[in-house]
C-alpha cells in the first residue's frame, strides 16, 4: 500500500504504459527535462530517453499533427497540451483533423492517440489559464472524453486511453493534483466508458466529473451527516462514450438529479445529460433537473471572486436540500 | 536543345512520366465534364496545368512512402496509383468510391498507396506529415512523407510551425509548395511580404531556397529525386517552391475572371507542361507512335473507369453511421 497522489500518478501511467509498449511515445512542451509546468511527468526523460519523451517548441498545432501523423502509421502517441485554454490554439487538429479523419477515409485510418491536458480552475489563474473545457470536445463526433478525478482513475483510464484504438482527450484537473490516495497496485485498467459510483444514497442522484465529483462527493458527506439526506454521486469518468445505464439505474432509485458542472452555464454537459434523462426516465422524475454551474462569465482571478464563481461543496449542498426540501 | 548524350533521366523514365501526367490531365477533364453534366456535385478543385509536380513526384516516390495533398488533390492521389475509377467514383458519391462517398473530392485517401489523406483546412497536413515522418524516424525505417500545398498556406501559422519541427528533429519530409500565383482569387504577391512565397522563408528554418519551374517535368523529377534522396538518406527535410499555374479557376464556382488574359494565354500556350513535355519526348527521338500509343491507352483507361463509376451503386443509407469509432460504429453511450 502506497500512497499516491493524482500528479505522480500521471507520471507512472505514462511510464507504465510506456513500458509495456514500445509504440508509445510521449510529446509536449516542457514535459521532458523540466518534468512537466505541474511537475506531473517527471522521471519520464531519465528512464526513456530523448527519442520517446519529446521536448517540443511551442507549437501546439505540431505538436498535435506530428501525434496525429505518427498514430495514423500505428504509434500511440501521448500528446500534452499544457494548458486545456490551449486547445484553442491547435482545435483544427482536433475537431476537423484528429476527430474526423476516421470517418472521412471510410474507417482506412485509426488514430490511437492520447491527448492530456491540465484542465479547471481552483488556481488563481484567470480566464486563459483555469477554463473547464470537456464540453467542447463532447460535442465533436470522433473524440473520446475522459476526465479523471482521482489518481487510482488517472492510472486506471489512462491504460486503457493508451490502448484505445481512438482518439481520447484525457482532462487533469489542475486542483487535484496534489489529491492524494492509498493504492495497493497501480498497474491497472479501467474501461472507458463505465462511470464510478463515489457515494451511495436513495434520496437524490449528484452527477459529476473531475474536481466538481470530489466535490460532490464531500457535499454527500455533509448531507448525510448534517442534513438526514442521503445521495448518490456519480463520477462520470468520460463524458463519450457516456455510461447512461449507470444514470438511468441510479435516476429511477432516487427520482432526484443534480448535475454539476465547471463549465459555463450554456451548452454545458450537464444540459446532454439533463436531456437524456428526460427522454430515458421523465416518469421516473420526482422534479426537474437541477443544474449547477459556473455561472456564463470567463472566470475572474482574484481569490474571492474565483472561489464564488466555481461550484462549491456548500453550494452543492444548498442545492440539494433547496431541492429536496425547498429551503 | 536537349542533351542527349548526357541524359540522366532516360526514355523509359520519362515514359512513365508523360503516362503520369496524362493521366492526371485527362482524368481532371473527365472530372470537369462530369460536373458540367451534374453528376459530380458538391465542389472540386482542379489542378490543370499543374500536372507535372504530382506526375514527378508520383514517379520518385517508392511504395510504403506517404503523401499528404490538399483539397486540389485529385492529381497527387492518381499519381500514387490509386484507381481512376476510385477517385472518380468518390467525386461522384458512389460505393466504388476510396472511401464510399464518405469524404469526397476534399479528402481523397488510399492508404493502401501511400495517400494518407486530403486536407481542406489549409496548413493542417504540414503538421500531420511530420508525424508519419517522425513515425519513419522512431522506427528506424526509411519512408519519406512528401506534403503538397499551395502558394497561400506558406501565410498561415502551421507552415511555420510544422517547418520548424522538422527541421528541429531533422526529419525525413519534403515540403512541396504549388505556388499558382494565385491564393484563391487573388494575387500571392498582393498578401505576401516576400516575392517567393516559400522559397523566402526557407532560410528562417536553416533551410535551402528551392526554387523550380513546375512546368518544367524534367526539372521537376530531378528536384523530387534529389529532396527525397536526401530524406531518405536522413540529411533531413526540404521545402521546395515550384512555380505552376491553374488552368482553370479555384473551384467549380469560379471562373478565374480575376486573371488577365495574356497571362492565361500565356501558360496555356507556352508553358503547358503536357503539350511541352510531348514536344521534348519527340526532341529526345521517342518514337511518336509509342506516344500516341500511351494517349490512346490513358483515354481508353479513363473511359473505363468512367463507365465503372457511373454503373457503381449510390452509398446506403446506413453507411451515416459507419466507421466513426475504431468499432466500426458511432454510438457515444451505452
Amino acid at each position: 500500500m502506497a500512497q499516491l497522489t493524482y500528479r505522480a500518478s500521471v507520471s507512472l501511467a505514462i511510464a507504465q504504459s510506456m513500458r509495456k509498449d514500445q509504440k508509445v511515445f510521449f510529446i509536449g512542451e516542457d514535459v521532458g527535462a523540466a518534468g512537466g509546468v505541474f511537475k506531473a511527468t517527471v522521471g519520464l526523460l531519465e528512464e526513456f530517453g530523448k527519442e520517446r519523451v519529446m521536448d517540443a517548441p511551442i507549437s501546439e498545432q505540431a505538436i498535435l499533427g506530428a501525434a496525429m501523423g505518427a498514430a495514423m502509421t500505428g504509434l500511440r502517441p501521448i500528446a500534452e497540451i499544457m494548458f486545456s485554454d490551449f486547445l484553442a490554439v491547435c482545435w483544427d487538429i482536433v475537431a476537423n483533423q484528429i476527430a474526423k479523419t476516421r470517418y472521412m477515409s471510410d474507417g482506412q485510418i485509426n488514430i490511437p492517440l492520447v491527448i492530456r491536458t491540465a484542465n479547471g480552475g481552483g488556481s488563481k489563474f484567470g480566464a486563459q489559464h483555469s477554463q473547464s473545457l470537456e464540453n467542447w470536445s463532447m460535442m465533436i463526433p470522433g473524440l473520446k472524453v475522459v476526465a479523471p478525478s482521482c489518481p487510482s482513475d488517472v492510472l486506471g483510464l489512462m491504460d486503457s486511453a493508451v490502448k484505445d484504438p481512438d482518439p481520447v482527450i484525457f482532462y487533469e484537473h489542475k486542483s487535484l493534483y496534489a489529491f492524494k490516495e492509498e493504492i495497493e497496485q497501480t498497474d491497472i485498467s479501467i474501461p472507458i466508458g463505465e462511470a464510478n459510483m463515489l457515494h451511495e444514497g436513495k434520496d437524490i442522484t449528484i452527477i459529476g466529473l473531475a474536481l466538481m465529483a470530489q466535490r460532490a462527493k464531500e457535499a454527500a458527506l455533509i448531507l448525510k451527516d448534517k442534513h438526514d439526506i442521503n445521495a448518490k454521486v456519480i463520477d462520470l469518468r468520460s463524458l463519450v462514450p457516456l455510461d447512461l445505464q449507470t444514470i438511468k439505474k441510479s435516476v429511477i432509485e432516487t427520482g432526484h438529479v443534480l448535475t454539476v458542472e465547471e463549465n459555463p452555464r450554456l451548452c454545458g454537459w450537464g444540459a446532454e445529460i439533463s436531456s437524456l434523462i428526460s427522454e430515458h426516465c421523465f416518469k421516473n422524475l420526482k422534479g426537474p433537473v437541477t443544474r449547477v454551474t459556473t455561472p456564463h462569465v470567463p472566470l475572474p482571478s482574484a481569490d474571492i471572486l474565483e472561489d464564488n464563481t466555481i461550484p462549491s461543496v456548500e453550494l452543492i449542498v444548498n442545492e440539494v436540500i433547496k431541492k429536496l426540501k425547498g429551503e | 536543345m536537349v542533351d542527349k548524350l548526357n541524359d540522366d533521366i532516360g526514355e523509359e523514365k520519362r515514359l512513365r512520366l508523360w503516362e503520369m501526367m496524362l493521366k492526371l490531365r485527362l482524368v481532371e477533364k473527365k472530372a470537369y465534364d462530369l460536373f458540367l453534366q451534374n453528376l459530380i456535385k458538391g465542389t472540386s478543385h482542379l489542378a490543370l496545368g499543374q500536372e507535372a509536380i504530382a506526375g514527378a513526384f508520383g514517379v520518385a516516390l517508392k511504395q510504403g512512402d506517404y503523401t499528404f495533398c490538399t483539397y486540389r488533390g485529385h492529381a497527387h492521389t492518381l499519381a500514387r496509383g490509386s484507381s481512376i475509377e476510385g477517385v472518380l467514383g468518390e467525386l461522384m458519391g458512389r460505393q466504388c468510391g476510396l472511401m464510399k462517398g464518405k469524404g469526397g473530392s476534399m479528402h481523397l485517401t488510399d492508404v493502401d498507396k501511400g495517400v494518407m489523406g486530403s486536407y481542406a483546412i489549409i496548413g493542417a497536413h504540414l503538421t500531420i506529415a511530420n508525424g508519419t515522418a517522425l513515425a519513419s524516424k522512431y522506427n528506424k525505417t526509411n519512408e519519406v512523407s512528401v506534403c503538397f500545398f499551395g502558394d497561400g498556406t506558406t501565410n498561415i501559422g502551421a507552415f511555420h510551425e510544422a517547418l520548424n519541427m522538422a527541421k528541429i528533429w531533422n526529419l525525413p519530409i519534403v515540403f512541396v509548395c504549388e505556388n499558382n500565383l494565385y491564393m484563391e482569387y487573388t494575387p500571392i504577391h498582393e498578401v505576401t511580404a516576400v516575392e517567393h512565397p516559400a522559397a523566402d522563408r526557407a532560410g528562417a528554418y536553416n533551410l535551402d531556397k528551392i526554387i523550380v519551374d513546375g512546368n518544367d517535368a524534367d526539372e521537376m523529377l530531378r528536384t523530387a529525386e534529389k529532396a527525397i534522396s536526401k530524406a531518405r538518406e536522413g540529411k533531413g527535410p526540404s521545402l521546395i517552391e515550384a512555380k505552376t499555374y491553374r488552368h482553370s479557376g479555384h473551384s467549380r464556382a469560379d471562373p478565374g475572371k480575376y486573371r488577365p488574359d495574356e497571362e492565361v494565354k500565356d501558360w496555356m500556350e507556352n508553358k503547358d507542361p503536357i503539350k511541352n513535355y510531348r514536344a521534348k519526348l519527340l526532341d529526345f527521338n521517342i518514337n511518336e507512335k509509342i506516344i500516341s500509343e500511351i494517349e490512346e491507352k490513358i483515354k481508353d483507361q479513363v473511359e473505363k473507369a468512367t463507365e465503372i463509376s457511373m454503373a457503381s451503386p449510390i452509398p446506403e443509407i446506413k453507411e451515416i453511421y459507419t466507421d466513426v469509432w475504431a468499432n466500426g460504429g458511432s454510438e457515444w453511450h451505452n
